[in-house]
C-alpha cells in the first residue's frame, strides 16, 4: 500500500498526499497534518503573491507632500492627496527610477512606454474614489526572482527556486482607516494617501508557505539593497497578499481566495499553510471554495472572511486622462537636446545597480571559502556580513573557522537576547582579539567560550584581561606539564597495568560535573590514538592543557598519594585510568604516546 | 466621454450573441450600476433616460475605426513632466479639516465600512413595464 508520501515542495511538483490508512496529509516538511476523511487524494496547492512595496522617497508619487511614518494625522497631506477639485497629479522622478531599478534587479523587461489608469472603488480612505495605477501597460513585465530554500531544518542544504514575476507597476497608496467599533465610526488619516507603491505581481509558481516566505524574504533583501524600498513589514512598507487555491493534479486550477492582513514573513507562511489546509478540508468534506477575500488573524492563526468584500469587484478601469504616457529612454534612444532632469535612462540606472544579494553571497562563498548556507545566514541578519568581514580582517584565524564563531556563538547570543548586530556588546574588534588568542594557542576553544560569556556582560574588559583574571591560559611550559602528568600517574600507580602496552589515547574531555562521580560502567573506553611524543599533554585540537584545571584536580584532598610522589620516566596509561581521570573533571586531556612494541 | 465608457462597458458586460445592438437594461444590471457608481435611477423615467443615452452613444459604431489606435486623451502626445523628489506641500491640516462635517482630533470621520445599498424591490416592478 502506498506509504505516506512525504513529497516535499522542494522536489517534484509539491503534492500533498495522504496515506489512506492513516488519514493524514503531509506538508512540505513531511510533518503529518490531520485531514478529513480517508481516501487516496492528492492535492496540488497553488500560491501566488501580490506584494506592495512602499517606495523610499522624500515626497509622494503625484504630489509634493512628505513621506514619513508615524507623523501627526493629516499633516503630510496636500490638496491633491485630499482630492480637492482642481488638483492634478505630477509624477515624481525618483519613484520612476526606483521602479526601473527594481525591474532591472528582477530581470524584467522595462516598458519604454507605460500608461497610467484609474481603478475605481469606494472606500473612506480613498478620497478620490479611484486609485491611479498601471493596469494596461505597467512599467516592467516578465521577470524572475530566485530564492533559496533549506531542505531540512538544520540549514545544511539549500536549493534554489525561481518564481516568475508577471509585472511591476507604479501605483498610489490609500490612506489609513482606524476602525472605532464602539462609536461605530472610522477615523481616516490621509498621511499615507498618495505615497508611491511598487506592486510586484508574482505568477502562481509556489506551492507552500515556506516557499512564499523565502521568496518574500529574498525580495525584501533585494529592495533593501537597491534602496528602492526599506521594505520593513512592521511599518507597512511591505505588504503581501497571498492568492491560494488547491486542485487535483491534472485538473485546472481551483477557485482561489485572497488572504490579506499578513504582518510578517512568519505569519505569511502560517497564513498560506492554514489556508491550503482549510481549502483541502473544505473540498474533501464536499464543500466549495468561494472566491472571496479573507483576513489572517495572527492571534488565532487562521483566516476569516472579510466584510465589505463580497463578490467580484468591478473596478471600471479607465485611462488616467491627466497623465500622458511615461516614456523611458536608453542609451540608444536618448534624445540629444532634452533636459537631463526630464530623462530617465534605463542603461544609466542599470550601470549603477549595486550588487544584489545573490551576487554578494556568491562573492562571500568564493572569497572566504564558506558554505552557501552560511552566506544566507550572513545576509539575512542586518550588519552581520560587515561584522564578519571586520573580524576576518583583524584576526589570523581562517574565515572558515571564524564563521563558526560568528554563527554558532555570537549569533545565538544575539538571538537569545533579541539583539541586533548593531546592539552587540561584543564588537568585531573584541571578538577578533579573542580569536587571535585562540589561534595563537594561548587559550583553548572552551576557555574562549568562557571569555566570550564574560565579554557579553559588556563590562569593558579586553579578552586578555579576562583570561588573566580567570587564569584561563594554557600551560606552555614542557617541564610543568611533565610534573603534572607525573603527579597523576603516580597517584594511579597501582592501576597501571604493566602487561598492557601503551594505549594511544585521544579524547576530548570537558565537564564540570561533581568531583567524586564515577562512571557507571567502568569498562574500557576505546579511543582512537595518535603517534605523538609520550609526554605531550594536549587537547584534541592541539591546545595545551589548562593548568588551573590540572592543578585543581591533583590536590592533596583528591589524591593525597599522588601529591607526594615525584617524576619518573615514560609512563603508560590504560584507557581505564584515563577514564577515571576524565570523571574527575579534567578539562582537555589528551594523553598520547609513541608506538611501542 | 462618460457615456462612451458606459456604452462600451455595458456591451462588454452583457454577452451579446449577434452583432452589437442596444443591450437590454435588466434589473440586475441596474442594481450593479447603482452599486458601482452610486447613482440612483429612482424611477422608470430615469431608466428610460439611461436607455436613450445608450442608444445615443451607439451612434459611434457608424464610424469605421479599423486600424486606428484608440485615443486616451487629447494630451497623450505631450511629454510627461517629471518632478524632482522635494517636499513642497503639506502641513495644511486646519484648512483640510475645514471641509469635514465631522472630525475627531484631526482625523476625518467616516461611517464604519461601506454601507450596503438597500434592496429596491419597487425598481423591479417599474422595469417590468419597459
Amino acid at each position: 500500500m502506498a506509504a505516506v508520501a512525504a513529497r516535499r515542495c522542494g522536489r517534484g511538483s509539491g503534492i500533498w498526499r495522504r496515506a489512506w490508512w492513516r488519514g493524514v496529509a503531509s506538508n512540505a516538511r513531511g510533518e503529518a497534518v490531520p485531514a478529513g476523511k480517508s481516501g487516496l487524494a492528492s492535492w496540488v496547492p497553488v500560491v501566488g503573491l501580490e506584494i506592495h512595496a512602499q517606495i523610499s522617497s522624500n515626497s509622494k508619487l503625484f504630489s509634493g507632500s512628505e513621506v514619513q511614518f508615524a507623523a501627526p494625522p493629516n499633516t503630510l497631506v496636500s490638496f491633491f492627496d485630499a482630492s480637492l477639485p482642481g488638483t492634478l497629479p505630477v509624477l515624481n522622478r525618483r519613484c520612476v527610477e526606483a521602479a526601473v531599478m527594481t525591474g532591472l534587479a528582477l530581470n524584467c523587461s522595462i516598458n519604454k512606454k507605460s500608461l497610467f489608469d484609474r481603478k475605481h472603488y469606494f472606500y473612506a480612505d480613498l478620497p478620490a474614489g479611484y486609485q491611479i495605477t498601471q493596469q494596461r501597460v505597467p512599467i516592467a513585465v516578465n521577470g524572475s526572482l530566485s530564492y533559496g530554500l533549506c531542505i531540512d531544518n538544520k540549514m545544511s542544504q539549500m536549493v534554489t527556486k525561481t518564481v516568475r514575476i508577471k509585472q511591476i507597476q507604479l501605483e498610489q497608496d490609500s490612506g489609513k482607516s482606524l476602525h472605532d467599533d464602539t462609536r461605530s465610526q472610522t477615523l481616516v488619516d490621509l498621511n499615507r494617501a498618495g505615497v508611491g507603491l511598487m506592486e510586484v505581481v508574482m505568477e502562481p509558481d509556489m506551492c507552500c508557505g515556506e516557499e512564499a516566505a523565502a521568496a518574500v524574504r529574498e525580495l525584501q533583501l533585494i529592495l533593501q539593497t537597491l534602496g528602492s524600498s526599506q521594505a520593513v513589514m512592521a511599518e507597512g512598507q511591505l505588504r503581501v497578499d497571498a492568492n491560494v487555491s488547491v486542485h487535483h493534479p491534472g485538473d485546472p486550477h481551483g477557485v482561489r481566495t485572497e488572504v490579506k492582513n499578513i504582518n510578517s514573513i512568519r505569519f505569511l507562511a502560517k497564513a498560506v499553510d492554514y489556508e491550503i489546509q482549510r481549502q483541502i478540508e473544505e473540498l474533501e468534506n464536499g464543500g466549495t471554495i468561494l472566491n472571496e477575500t479573507r483576513a489572517f488573524d495572527s492571534r488565532l492563526g487562521c483566516t476569516v472572511p472579510m466584510r465589505d468584500k463580497e463578490g467580484k469587484q468591478d473596478y471600471r478601469f479607465m485611462p488616467e486622462p491627466n497623465l500622458p504616457p511615461l516614456i523611458l529612454y536608453d542609451a540608444k534612444s536618448l534624445p540629444a537636446n532634452m533636459n537631463h532632469q526630464q530623462v530617465v535612462n534605463i542603461d544609466w540606472i542599470r550601470e549603477r545597480l549595486p550588487d544584489l544579494p545573490s551576487v554578494k553571497r556568491a562573492k562571500l562563498v568564493e572569497q572566504y571559502e564558506i558554505l552557501p548556507e552560511h552566506s544566507f545566514t550572513l545576509l539575512n541578519e542586518e550588519g552581520l556580513t560587515v561584522f564578519f568581514e571586520n573580524v576576518v580582517k583583524q584576526t589570523q584565524m581562517k574565515p572558515r573557522k571564524v564563521i563558526g564563531w560568528i554563527l554558532n556563538d555570537l549569533l545565538s547570543y544575539l538571538k537569545q537576547r533579541s539583539l541586533t548586530v548593531k546592539e552587540s556588546p561584543v564588537s568585531s574588534f573584541l571578538l577578533a582579539d579573542l580569536l587571535n588568542l585562540v589561534e595563537k594557542k594561548e587559550i583553548s576553544a572552551a576557555a574562549a567560550k568562557q571569555v566570550l560569556a564574560e565579554l557579553w556582560k559588556g563590562e569593558g574588559k579586553t579578552p586578555l584581561e579576562i583570561v588573566k583574571e580567570k587564569k584561563l591560559e594554557l600551560i606552555q611550559d614542557q617541564k610543568e606539564l611533565e610534573q603534572i602528568c607525573q603527579l597523576v600517574i603516580d597517584g594511579h600507580e597501582n592501576e597501571v597495568d604493566e602487561s598492557k602496552t601503551g594505549c594511544l589515547i585521544g579524547g576530548h574531555i570537558s565537564g564540570y560535573g561533581d568531583k567524586g562521580r564515577k562512571s557507571k560502567s567502568s569498562k574500557q573506553v576505546n579511543w582512537p590514538g595518535t603517534k605523538r611524543n609520550p609526554w605531550t599533554l594536549q587537547s584534541c585540537s592541539g591546545e595545551a592543557i589548562i593548568r588551573e584545571e590540572a592543578v585543581r584536580v591533583v590536590t592533596r584532598e583528591n589524591h593525597p598519594s599522588v601529591y607526594r610522589k615525584r617524576m619518573l620516566g615514560s609512563v603508560w596509561f590504560t584507557a581505564n585510568e584515563l577514564w577515571c581521570l576524565h570523571m574527575q573533571h579534567w578539562d582537555y586531556w589528551l594523553f598520547s604516546s609513541s608506538t611501542m612494541s | 466621454m462618460r457615456l462612451l465608457r458606459f456604452g462600451r462597458w455595458l456591451r462588454a458586460g452583457v454577452a451579446a450573441a449577434g452583432p452589437p445592438g442596444p443591450p437590454q437594461v435588466t434589473a440586475e444590471l441596474l442594481a450593479h450600476l447603482e452599486h458601482l457608481a452610486l447613482v440612483d435611477f429612482r424611477d422608470a423615467e430615469g431608466v428610460e433616460r439611461l436607455q436613450k443615452a445608450i442608444q445615443f452613444a451607439e451612434q459611434l459604431h457608424e464610424v469605421n475605426t479599423d486600424g486606428v489606435e484608440p485615443m486616451d486623451s487629447v494630451l497623450e502626445d505631450r511629454c510627461l513632466y517629471l518632478r524632482e523628489d522635494d517636499v513642497t506641500e503639506g502641513n495644511c491640516t486646519k484648512e483640510l479639516l475645514k471641509n469635514a462635517r465631522e472630525k475627531v482630533e484631526e482625523y476625518f470621520v467616516a461611517p464604519p465600512g461601506n454601507i450596503p445599498l438597500p434592496k429596491l424591490d419597487k425598481q423591479e416592478t417599474s422595469l417590468q413595464g419597459s
